[in-house]
Parts: structure tokens; C-alpha cells; sequence
């Protein structure tokens, strides 16, 4: 079966996010004044056949891992869906 | 002496390397494309800057699968010299031969310009040849050398020495504490920001780039380029 996995890469939150930081500041230049916090993060899309979908799970969360993304600095979290 | 190159597709300092190493240094010099899986025979290998894969997902993420990085790897294992520059430094963190990883620069811009670094450990293959607290004048081109590192793993590095450069007066890109180089705990693979290939000539702006290629030298064990053209050139501490 084909799954489709979303993969939300996000800076850690001891982490300081500079993107998010001058993004949160346009916000509040463009008079947005209530933003409170901006943290940018990936999404990455993953197309992928398993047997199921925790076989789906358990293959992207090994992507992740070793390469989506970087354990020193990010956090990521999966959703697991049918393609349809 | 033998050093080795790398080229990763979208290299973009792997000639300049080369230049300063074969011209300059007067040192045999070999390009190495990214698909080879045998490096035998080099005395260093340096990964060189650039923005390996377009820089996409992170710096460094994608190269260090290259099938050239498991040989680099195991000659890093085997006590062998690995220098990454700029792009080659983000690349050793990415692969693990480094602790930490590379951020965007706190201050979002891409910076371009000279900066001075303080040799803080001065006795690694990569900087036998400066005084310890020398101030070193090298140019800096990246837009993630924001490093970070855990604090359990930076008292590590503070505790064994393993932090080599240190930028001096202003930091370009909010590094904790304004980490521009480290070093591996064995002393053989180390990662810097800034350019030293960039330096290695006076009508380049700067010449203190050399120190680091001649730390490298003396290493390895060969005191004095044989190339008589680059004679004298090299070797001058005053420069």
C-alpha cells in the first residue's frame, strides 16, 4: 500500500529561531501588533509503499532519523495517511 | 605529501583549494569527485566550501551520504587529516565526524568579509604553527555558522580543548561562545568557518591562511615545499 507521510520539521525550543524572529517582526511592522511568537519549521512530504501504516510510521520515522531531520537542533513529528 | 580535494556537486571553493595548495604550498594536490569510494594513497583530505546539493534541507545534509563520505570516514577513523571549510565544516557536523550543527546566522545575512580569530588551542595538526592566542586574519563567506551545541557537549569541548578558533571582537553569526573552528577528541578532523585558501597570498589581502596548510605540513612531516618557485614564499611566519 501507498501511504502519504507528512513530516513537520521544527527548531527545538531551546532553540533560537532567527527566521522566525524577523518574520515576527514584519508581522508587528505590518501592525499584526497581537502575533506573540513566529517559528518557522519545514513540512516535507513523503510518498512511500509499507505494508501498513505503522510499517509506513516506522520507515519515515527512520528518514527522520538519519536524514530528514537533525537531532542536534530539530524536532519532527509524522502524520500518517492513505494516498489516495 | 599528497592532499586530497573533494567535489561535491556544487562545490564552489574546491579550486581555490587546490590553487593554494599545489600553487602556493607548493603541495601535490588531487581533485577527488564525490562518487569515488577509494581515497588511498592522501596524507589530508579537506572538504571544501561551497553549497554542496543547492544547501537543500540543511548544509551538508545531503553530501554527507555521498558515496566518497564513507571513505573519508574510515580514513578519519584511521587517525588521517580532514579539514572542512565553510561548506566542508557543515558537512563533518551533518555526518557525525563533529559534535554540534550549523544554524542560520542570528543576524540573517550572508557574510562576506574578513574577520579575525584567535588560535585558543595551538597544538592540533591544524595550528602547530601559530602561537597560542595568535589573532589570525581570515576571510568568513556563509549564511549558517550560527554553531551550536548543547551545553553538556559544549563543557566537552571547552574540557578537552576542542575548541580551536574563537572569533576575536565581533562574532559574524552568533556562534556559542564564538566558535569558529573545532576539533575532533582525537585531534585529526577539524571543521572552521572561515577561508584560510582564501589567504594564502599577499595580493589576495592576506596571506595568514597559510599557517593552517603549514600546521598541516609540518603534521604530516615534510618541512619545506620542494617546488623552488614557491620557496621562500612559504614558511615566513612575519607574513
Amino acid at each position: 500500500m501507498e501511504f502519504l507521510v507528512k513530516v513537520e520539521v521544527t527548531l527545538k525550543k531551546t532553540v533560537a529561531d532567527p527566521q522566525g524572529q524577523a518574520v515576527y517582526s514584519a508581522l508587528r511592522d505590518m501592525g499584526f501588533e497581537g502575533t506573540r511568537e513566529v517559528r518557522v519549521g519545514k513540512l516535507i512530504e513523503v510518498r512511500v509503499e509499507g505494508e501498513d501504516r505503522e510499517h509506513a510510521r516506522s520507515l519515515v520515522d527512520e528518514m527522520c532519523r538519519r536524514l530528514l531531520a537533525n537531532p542536534v537542533i530539530e524536532d519532527y513529528r509524522l502524520e500518517v495517511g492513505v494516498d489516495g | 605529501m599528497r592532499f586530497g580535494v573533494v567535489i561535491f556537486p556544487g562545490s564552489n571553493c574546491d579550486s581555490d583549494c587546490y590553487h593554494a595548495l599545489k600553487d602556493v604550498m607548493g603541495l601535490e594536490a588531487e581533485y577527488i569527485w564525490h562518487k569515488s569510494t577509494d581515497i588511498r594513497g592522501f596524507d589530508a583530505i579537506i572538504l571544501p566550501g561551497g553549497f554542496s546539493y543547492g544547501d537543500y534541507l540543511r548544509a551538508g545534509a545531503i553530501a554527507r551520504f555521498s558515496p566518497v563520505m564513507k571513505a573519508v570516514e574510515k580514513f578519519a577513523r584511521g587517525g588521517g587529516l580532514v579539514l572542512g571549510i565553510c561548506n566542508g565544516f557543515q558537512i563533518l557536523l551533518e555526518a557525525g565526524l563533529l559534535p554540534g550543527a550549523m544554524m542560520r546566522n542570528d543576524c540573517l545575512q550572508f557574510r562576506c568579509h574578513y574577520v579575525e580569530v584567535k588560535v585558543e588551542n595551538a597544538e592540533t595538526p591544524f595550528t602547530g604553527e601559530c602561537s597560542p592566542g595568535q589573532i589570525l586574519r581570515i576571510p568568513i563567506a556563509h549564511g549558517e555558522g550560527n554553531y551550536f551545541a548543547e551545553p553538556r557537549v559544549l563543557e566537552e569541548l571547552k574540557r578537552n580543548q576542542q575548541i580551536v578558533l574563537r572569533y576575536h571582537g565581533s562574532n559574524p553569526n552568533g556562534s556559542v561562545d564564538n566558535i569558529a573552528a573545532v576539533i575532533n577528541r582525537e585531534g585529526n578532523v577539524m571543521g572552521m568557518m572561515p577561508h584560510p585558501e582564501r589567504c594564502c597570498e599577499g595580493v589576495l589581502g592576506g596571506t595568514d591562511g597559510k599557517f593552517i596548510f603549514q600546521s598541516m605540513m609540518k603534521y604530516i612531516g615534510w618541512s619545506l615545499p620542494l617546488n623552488p618557485a614557491t620557496q621562500g614564499r612559504c614558511g615566513s611566519r612575519e607574513s
